[in-house]
């Protein structure tokens, strides 16, 4: 990365000078001397090699197309650092690859600034770059600059990441927050709550066995395909991370004063994460996702984008789950599966089992 | 999902609201009280109202333990943990948010330094008290017959395995005595609540049987359905209350026969016999003292008993200013009769229980249930004129 300088020199000395197998994270390792050099060198650089990266400055240039840009930045201070489908690396990718696709953007490059732990295993720490690289490299995006810092033990969660990134948005494609207008579907990209039912089945006091994986995953792919279906009918993209489906709802009803209507035998929602949510008392609509995307989209054009979604690997099980109506109280509500209605709402606190 | 999803089918619900139309007679009121929170729960959450008749009103009972407990037992909790930092206070999520006295919670005891844990069940507080020898980990023990064998077990546990860190602060209640105190209230006071019949608790007959709600029928003449928490189990029973009303019986009848059998589970009963006995009385939120109502540790187990052991004495205490638990509880008013729900009291940041629990009223209904405040508010004002036509 940067502030390595042009120290790189493959094979045979990379044993000597990093021991992957064995090694901690040491102080020296963000202190700026030859040990820093090397850990950027042989595994930072090594896994996310591209020709900006190489540029070895202290920053990455390119050059530039006509349109318009978008920038994110997000970190990750997850725990546990490694989880059944993923690990905080290619968390830290898709995270932000999908904050610039929900731009409705193409992502070009990205940064990663890395806060490590004094006693860190080098062994995680690869596995976690190497998770960013694959992810990188799936996503068609470039680790094109970055950073490393060193803090002592029990200051840190083993690593701290944070990921920068920018995109061109795609030709003919504006979306907003505000732009959702009664009569709009609202569609998924597919089965809601993997990721965080994934990670509640590790959770202390909570471990139950199944077979889930996150779905953490980049989604800019499938944005493409959504745009070239009917890039003009797009009005709103959102992943619903934290606070699941019902969080993310909300916060587009209440950007765009509307309300929203979803119908609860229209969202797709796996057996076993409905299976677990029944058992701890909780809602899939409050529970996290890592790889899914929300779409308002114009009713003339919805079945053609949700046919084009449904051609994407990360789509295959996408739906149109609702629509967009005038409503003066900005409610986002369900006609549940007997033909009621109730409100879905923010989760308010942490989520608790109930007691009976 | 097998076993769910039959109860919670489309085209089943639908034709269950055609026959409670037809069963409904025009010109008359029902007004039936689900006693427990997990039915007021199932009923916002799956939007049973929509289905239902206008005539027909659901009432909200007290079957909520966290809702029930009154402020002065918050209060012993947060003593406790305030004047005794050697223990560690294990209790369900729902009561760590629920303020006592000067409107803090255990969640901000906490904040402060006291040590609370959100545990799940009795065992991961068996295995705190095995992790922290030199601590002293108290169970806040909280909840209708459901969960008053698991105490139980819980502490039969600890004396069999020499556990000698371990003790229960025990709030567990009864259903029965509650119903029949909503029953007792003089129905010409302020405090009456007209009710029909009873949507009787599912998990809470699973232990205790449906023969426990006998009384009902024979002493006041008072319907009861046993029913489930899916909501095809909920329009049943409401069918079935209607059925028995029109005809003018007055059974207890179980639409829950997947579950509870008529003398409940006797293995669980005679755990709770063994390690509980009544108290003289107990304070209910809304309800006030009732007599013979909650259970404490017996003597023999006096060792486990958190009361005992920490000298624990109870003063009561007021409720939150303003805040009208105590008659939502009771039935006698709907959430959105207080002037503070969704003002000052949300779930976010809650001043009575009632606006803490999943099972409590107010928060079902404000997380469900906030676009029906108009046609609840019309079911509001026919009842004040129905008792005002009564009185006058």
């Amino acid at each position: 990365m940067t502030s390595g300088g042009s120290g790189y020199r493959a094979g045979r000395r990379q044993a000597r000078r990093l021991d992957i197998d064995n090694g901690l994270v040491e102080m020296n390792h963000g202190a700026g001397g030859r040990a820093m050099a090397d850990l950027i060198d042989l595994l930072f650089r090594q896994a996310f090699d591209n020709p900006l990266l190489n540029q070895a400055n202290d920053q990455a240039l390119f050059e530039v197309d006509a349109g318009r840009m978008v920038v994110t930045t997000d970190s990750f201070v997850i725990s546990p650092l490694f989880f059944p489908g993923g690990n905080i690396g290619s968390l830290a990718v898709h995270g932000t690859v999908n904050d610039l696709a929900m731009g409705g953007a193409r992502p070009l490059y990205l940064t990663a600034g890395f806060i490590l732990e004094e006693g860190l295993p080098l062994k995680d720490l690869a596995a976690i770059v190497e998770a960013m690289a694959e992810a990188a490299r799936e996503s068609g995006v470039q680790i094109v600059t970055g950073d490393t810092k060193v803090v002592e033990r029990g200051k840190g969660d083993g690593v701290f990441i944070n990921t920068a990134g920018v995109g061109r948005v795609l030709d003919g494609v504006t979306v907003s927050g505000e732009l959702a207008r009664a009569g709009d579907k609202v569609l998924v990209s597919g089965t809601i709550g993997d990721h965080g039912v994934a990670i509640m089945s590790r959770r202390k006091g909570l471990q139950f066995e199944t077979a889930l994986v996150s779905d953490s995953a980049s989604l800019n792919r499938l944005v493409q395909r959504m745009a070239e279906a009917g890039g003009g009918g797009l009005r709103v993209l959102r992943d619903p991370t934290r606070g699941g489906l019902a969080a993310t709802l909300n916060e587009i009803a209440a950007q765009s004063s509307v309300g929203i209507r979803l119908r609860e035998d229209a969202l797709p929602v796996r057996p076993e994460v409905r299976g677990a949510c029944e058992l701890l008392g909780l809602d899939p609509l409050n529970v996290a996702n890592e790889g899914k995307l929300i779409a308002i989209v114009d009713a003339d054009q919805s079945e053609a984008i949700l046919a084009a979604m449904r051609q994407d690997p990360n789509g295959t099980d996408a739906a149109i789950v609702g629509e967009v109506i005038d409503d003066a109280m900005g409610l986002v509500r369900m006609v549940t599966a007997i033909g009621g209605e109730r409100v879905i709402d923010w989760l308010h606190g942490e989520q608790l089992p109930r007691i009976c | 999902m097998k076993y769910v999803d039959e109860f919670r089918d489309g085209e089943r619900a639908r034709g269950l609201a055609r026959a409670l139309q037809v069963e409904a007679q025009t010109g008359r009121q029902y007004r039936l009280m689900e006693f427990c929170g997990g039915h007021t729960h199932a009923v916002f959450r799956y939007g049973i109202p929509d289905l239902l008749p206008d005539n027909i009103e659901l009432v909200h009972g007290p079957g909520c333990p966290v809702c029930v407990l009154p402020t002065g037992r918050l209060d012993m909790a947060m003593r406790l943990v305030l004047d005794h930092p050697e223990v560690i206070l294990a209790s369900y999520g729902d009561m760590l948010r629920v303020p006592g006295s000067g409107r803090r919670s255990l969640l901000q005891a906490r904040a402060d330094g006291a040590d609370v844990r959100m545990v799940y069940s009795v065992s991961d507080a068996l295995d705190l008290a095995r992790a922290n020898p030199q601590r002293q980990v108290v169970f806040f023990g909280i909840g209708f017959e459901t969960t008053t064998p698991p105490t139980a077990l819980g502490i039969l546990e600890a004396q069999r395995s020499g556990l000698e860190n371990f003790s229960v602060f025990c709030n567990h209640v009864l259903t029965p005595a509650a119903m029949g105190a909503i029953l007792d209230v003089d129905p010409d006071s302020e405090e009456s609540v007209e009710i029909d019949g009873f949507i009787g608790p599912s998990h809470v007959s699973v232990i205790i049987g449906s023969d426990s709600y006998r009384f009902c029928a024979g002493q006041y003449h008072k319907p009861v359905v046993i029913a489930g928490f899916e909501p095809l189990d909920v329009l049943q029973s409401i069918l079935m209350l209607l059925r028995q009303i029109n005809a003018g019986r007055a059974d207890i009848e179980n639409q829950y026969t997947r579950a509870v059998t008529g003398q409940g589970n006797r293995k669980a009963q005679g755990i709770v016999e063994e390690v509980f006995e009544l108290r003289p009385t107990f304070e209910w939120r809304g309800l006030g003292e009732i007599p013979s109502s909650a259970l404490a540790v017996r003597e023999a187990y006096r060792a486990y008993d958190a009361e005992a052991r920490f000298d624990m004495r109870y003063r009561a205490a007021e409720g939150t200013r303003g805040c009208d638990c105590p008659a939502v509880l009771r039935g006698a008013k709907k959430p959105i009769d207080c002037k503070l729900f969704a003002t000052a009291c949300t779930p976010e940041s809650p001043l009575g229980s009632c606006m803490v629990s999943d099972e409590g009223a107010c928060a079902a209904y404000f997380t469900y249930g906030r676009f029906r405040e108009e046609a609840e508010q019309r079911q509001v004002r026919q009842r004040a004129a129905v008792k005002a036509r009564r009185r006058a």
